[in-house]
């Protein structure tokens, strides 16, 4: 228990943490540092996992909140925290239909884009598209009509899954494939080179915030899921070695994307900033890893909180409804 | 906090501070698993796990019950680093059961059978050096040579086991490039992940090749006692007893859970053995050695095997039916014993990108990318049917062929 930290000790937090998806051993993680902040800040935290007794837990429990730390789709599209509402337990992070825009990357562009915020030029091809149309056709008009390199990515999945940077023409039937692995619905996005930043927004109840922007480096030139969850070929800086002025505009962005998106409490924005100090947004994560070796609970250590103040904050931002 | 340097993935203050061999350190392709197949919904043929539910607990604790009252105090204390003689003597009773015929001094226990094989890791592996060993190989045993800098050289292997004429060409290219060659290591019986045995023709002129050029055999046997028709061929180890290191395991035989494997090692690598292990553990476990010398004494251990045998028999046959039954037109081997098949994928598919999709299809398996050292083995995956019952598998197959179809379907699409 943090001297000075009492305040939460009436909470009684559930945290919602596993799943079935290859992110749940990422998700067991994020929840239980969850759990130790929260508990450090005298919450009573419980866990349980998304399954069939979760609703008679509920509802036997009672819980004063709910905390998902849930990754993949259940976590993320929207519906479980559909299910969630109906329960009357308030619970941290985006709203049902929040979730859904944001979990959707090619609805989420086209939302920020009405906001004014500039994203890549993109397609998006479902699977369909190609049966009807063949695909050799289809890619050929790709290839004549958008310049390389691209970025194909699943519309919906996360941890960088089944994204290829596509260099050569040859390449994008494959690339392809492997989106469509993930997702019905694929993007094919203009790769735009630059320094790229993961803005961790938070929102304790007195207004939106960014915090300190995380910049990322990959030393192999790639950030897929096993550098980003796994293997050691990533630098992080934090705060991101820009210009303020530039690192100012960015965080404006973050917020404004994360508003726009409805996503209340917390989420992590990706950027990449061009090389003429443009911030381009890629994607707003509804759910960001929340272990120890995650970005958005780096953030607030570089603002040197403690994630037991900040987490505690968050939580009764949630129970009063607020964010 | 500064900005000056690079954190490193992880974030971790201490980066600069590592070892350089610490960069070998990588996360098993299977370890990401271990959380999601913990889930009941999800059919796991993924861990090779034995079915441990099968030994009869009255059996452990009795064992338990007579090594406390007859040799408690002995069972606490720390040991010698060879092992516990008496275990080792025993040992020699089931090594004659794959024809070995050894001194109770030459054998060493380890904390498993992975700890003999990191143990000779460091007394044999200098970075560069080279070892040879199956396509595909043990996960385990790929982690600790990579762990010591070797260079593991995949040799083509079919469904009679490790071909010697490509061990033959590979020494003479490899020499010829001047490199030094430490090792072959072999799973011979029941391999894993390929479930293939090695025939007897070809252990005989895999022991004289690596004779004549001088080259240690790994010869690592956990499954052998785990036959489902004829016994396999006897031990290398059995009638070459200079370039042949043995290691066994009680892991599949009783209980993982246990940690306790043994190495068979010519007298003066022995030495060297008993000296590394000392020096690791001071000792291994002398309580769970003891738990396993009652267990030998005074049990049906035999008996045992044949119950796991029967187990593992149905749950084999089990696995090989759903293969013919959803999936006929993939290869897939056809073990004789042990625990695992090796499934051949259509060309184009990637066993280790489906794998997040056959998870939410509620099944998962482990990607043949983890059995080559070399990036090989996308196209393959490895079904483990040792735990899971034989609905199971049935059930976990039929979903597989879901996921695998899907694939297929989109290859076509794009006209792979």
């Amino acid at each position: 228990m943090i001297p000075g930290l009492k305040k939460g000790q009436q909470l009684r937090i559930l945290i919602l943490a596993g799943g079935i998806s290859h992110e749940r051993d990422i998700s067991l993680k994020s929840g239980r540092r969850v759990a130790d902040a929260l508990t450090d800040a005298g919450a009573t935290v419980t866990f349980h996992e998304p399954d069939e007794h979760l609703f008679e837990y509920i509802s036997k429990e009672k819980p004063d909140l709910i905390w998902p730390t849930l990754h993949g789709a259940s976590g993320e599209d929207g519906s479980l925290r559909d299910i969630l509402a109906l329960t009357g337990v308030p619970f941290v992070g985006a709203t049902a239909d929040g979730a859904r825009l944001a979990w959707d990357k090619s609805i989420a562009k086209i939302l920020v884009q009405r906001a004014g915020i500039q994203t890549p030029a993109s397609l998006t091809l479902p699977r369909e598209t190609f049966r009807e149309l063949n695909a050799d056709s289809v890619l050929a008009q790709v290839a004549k009509h958008m310049t390389f390199p691209l970025v194909v990515k699943p519309a919906r999945s996360g941890s960088a899954q089944g994204v290829t940077i596509v260099e050569d023409p040859a390449h994008l039937n494959r690339a392809m494939i492997d989106a469509y692995v993930y997702c019905d619905v694929a993007i094919i996005e203009k790769f735009v080179t630059g320094t790229e930043l993961a803005i961790s927004v938070i929102n304790e109840g007195a207004g939106t915030i960014a915090l300190p922007a995380v910049e990322i480096e990959s030393t192999t030139g790639r950030f897929g899921y096993d550098e980003r969850v796994v293997a050691g070929d990533t630098n992080y800086y934090v705060p991101a070695r820009l210009e303020q002025g530039i690192l100012e505009k960015a965080a404006k962005i973050a917020i404004k994307a994360h508003e726009e998106l409805g996503l209340r409490h917390l989420s992590r924005v990706d950027l990449i900033v061009d090389a003429s100090g443009v911030a381009w947004f890629l994607e707003a994560n509804v759910a960001p890893g929340l272990t120890e070796t995650s970005l958005l609970p780096q953030a607030i250590v570089a603002t040197g909180a403690t994630l037991a103040q900040v987490y505690l904050g968050i939580a009764e931002a949630a129970k009063a409804g607020r964010g | 906090m500064s900005n000056e340097t690079p954190r490193g993935n992880n974030f971790d203050h201490w980066l600069d501070s590592y070892a350089a061999r610490a960069n070998t350190l990588s996360v098993s392709e299977v370890r990401a698993l271990f959380a999601v197949v913990s889930r009941p919904e999800v059919v796991s043929l993924a861990g090779g796990m034995p079915f441990v539910s099968a030994l009869p607990r009255e059996l452990m604790e009795a064992s338990f019950d007579s090594m406390m009252s007859e040799r408690g105090n002995y069972a606490l204390q720390y040991g010698g680093g060879q092992g516990d003689q008496r275990l080792r003597d025993q040992i020699r009773e089931i090594m004659a059961l794959e024809g070995i015929h050894a001194s109770v001094e030459d054998i060493v226990i380890t904390t498993g059978s992975q700890q003999g094989l990191d143990l000779l890791g460091g007394l044999f592996l200098d970075a560069g050096d080279v070892v040879l060993a199956e396509s595909p190989s043990y996960v385990g045993a790929l982690g600790i040579f990579r762990h010591y800098e070797a260079h593991v050289e995949h040799l083509d292997t079919d469904d009679s086991g490790l071909n010697p004429d490509a061990l033959e060409e590979s020494i003479k290219q490899l020499k010829a490039e001047g490199r030094r060659i430490k090792f072959l290591y072999l799973v011979p019986n029941f391999g894993n992940p390929s479930g293939v045995t090695l025939t007897e023709e070809r252990r005989h002129r895999i022991v004289e090749i690596c004779r004549r050029e001088h080259i240690l055999i790994l010869e690592d046997n956990p499954y052998g006692l785990l036959y489902f028709g004829e016994k396999p061929p006897v031990a290398m180890r059995s009638y070459e007893e200079d370039c042949v290191i043995y290691l066994g395991s009680f892991s599949k035989i009783l209980a993982p859970g246990l940690r306790v494997g043994y190495v068979l090692a010519p007298p003066a690598i022995r030495d060297k053995l008993v000296l590394a292990n000392e020096s690791a553990l001071l000792s291994p476990s002398t309580f769970t050695q003891m738990l396993i010398s009652e267990y030998l004494e005074k049990s049906d251990w035999q008996g045992q095997i044949d119950t796991f045998r029967d187990i593992y028999r149905e749950r084999r046959d089990a696995a090989l039916g759903a293969m013919q039954e959803y999936l006929p037109h993939l290869g897939t081997t056809r073990p004789d014993g042990g625990f695992y098949l090796w499934v051949t994928l259509p060309e184009g598919i990637d066993s280790k990108a489906m794998l997040p999709l056959a998870v939410t299809e509620l099944v998962a398996y482990t990607p043949g990318t983890a059995f080559f050292a070399n990036g090989g083995g996308q196209q393959n995956l490895r079904i483990s049917f040792c735990y899971p019952t034989p609905e199971n598998i049935n059930l976990g197959i039929k979903r597989l062929a879901t996921v695998i179809n899907r694939q297929t379907e989109l290859l076509e699409t794009f006209g792979n």
